[in-house]
């Protein structure tokens, strides 16, 4: 895992305000690839695909859930505070506490 | 409605397949998905440019509704299979649309393009031609769709469901967290509104929780469901899996689905808001 917003897995942030957001995104990729960052950050690992990224608030309530895209990428906007993600996909399910700040993109990389 | 006469299963799509009655319609808030992979013989349906009348807010008109599902190969007697991503929110948000001109027989896939996917059955690139039909929409039955006077009306004596999330309930966040949180209405609920997230009523994989389950949990919330319900969200389409929920697996009548939502009731000047749990 990686909190860092310097060298994301998730999506660019290009175009995203982030003084108003509170964004919590990454990637997720398949367990038994290399999961190492390469020299310039990029995250190796073969990209998971349509799974199925949900996110809890801090009472385990659902919020909202998207899929992850072609690059096994996945974005929240959500509002500062605790949240839980549930990541499914065929065959596999892990979950992942995150804590968010506005200003300051959470930028996840999680193995399945 | 029952669930044994709305819902079908993976396993019956699958032994379906090739059923010339059946017609699958995919229906995603990620107009992407499609695209990139669907269930053999699917077409689909854009939410907004296939739904939306375009020019003013509101459905398509009948004529038009007839055009597309011409169109798209749609009779009348055509048994329509709705399924998409997003524990079917789009695809509910559909099925309501198809009773309210009319269809006699939509059901919807429990667990949606999500089940789908988690259980490894294939998705294809190919997408079908059909044959053109002559479809004759039903006038709209207004009966299950709620409009904003109502709803304010209803304040205090009708049952009025907020099925979005507690965070847009208590005016936390202005929109589903997977989408920017720039919306032009102001935050908070309908007065008297529950909050019974249309979550609550899915288990993880995107399926329905039982019927027993499923009055329990309107039971705890105190909704009276021998009273009238209005049920809305944002844009009307998490409301429509509540109010599928409600009417159509559970049976309640009295049951409307407010798709002005809270972009309309938001943006209303000088009505009641309520803030916080």
């Amino acid at each position: 895992m990686r909190t860092c917003g310097a060298t994301p897995g998730g999506p660019s942030l290009a175009g995203v305000d982030l003084s108003k957001q509170t964004v919590i995104q990454g990637v997720i990729l398949r367990d038994g690839e290399s999961t190492q960052a390469d020299a310039t950050g990029v995250p190796n690992g073969s990209p998971v695909e349509r799974a199925h990224v949900r996110l809890l608030d801090s009472s385990g309530e659902f919020t909202a859930e998207v899929p992850t895209n072609k690059g096994g990428q996945f974005r929240f906007f959500a509002a500062p505070g605790s949240w839980t993600l549930v990541i499914q996909a065929h065959g596999a399910r892990v979950e992942q506490k995150v804590s968010a700040t506005q200003g300051t993109p959470v930028d996840l990389v999680i193995t399945l | 409605m029952s669930r044994e006469k709305t819902l079908v299963s993976t396993d019956w799509v699958l032994e379906n397949l090739n059923n010339s009655s059946v017609v699958l319609v995919e229906v995603d808030e990620d107009t992407t998905l499609y695209q990139g992979g669907h269930i053999e013989g699917a077409i689909t349906f854009h939410w907004r440019d296939d739904l939306q009348d375009g020019l003013i807010r509101d459905l398509i008109s009948k004529e038009k509704f007839e055009a597309l599902l011409s169109k798209n190969g749609i009779s009348n007697d055509s048994t329509v299979v709705l399924y998409g991503g997003n524990n079917n929110w789009f695809a509910t948000y559909a099925f309501w649309y198809f009773k309210i001109y009319g269809h006699h027989d939509v059901r919807l896939l429990d667990g949606g393009r999500k089940l789908w996917e988690l259980k490894g059955l294939p998705l294809v690139s190919a997408v079908p031609t059909r044959t053109a039909t002559r479809y004759v929409a039903r006038e709209r039955d207004n009966s299950i769709r709620s409009f904003r006077d109502e709803v304010v009306a209803a304040i205090g004596t009708k049952n009025i469901v907020d099925v979005r999330s507690p965070a847009e309930f208590s005016g936390e966040l202005a929109a589903p967290a997977h989408l920017p949180q720039e919306g032009g209405q102001i935050k908070g609920h309908i007065p008297s509104a529950k909050n019974i997230p249309w979550s609550k009523a899915a288990n993880e994989d995107g399926t329905f929780k039982s019927d027993a389950e499923l009055r329990d949990i309107y039971a705890a919330a105190g909704v009276d469901l021998s009273k009238e319900t209005i049920a809305y969200c944002r844009i009307g389409e998490r409301s429509a899996f509540s109010w599928f929920v409600l009417h159509e697996l559970l049976n309640v009548e009295n049951v409307k689905n407010y798709d002005g939502s809270w972009t309309e009731y938001g943006s209303l000047v000088g009505v009641p808001v309520a803030v916080g749990a």
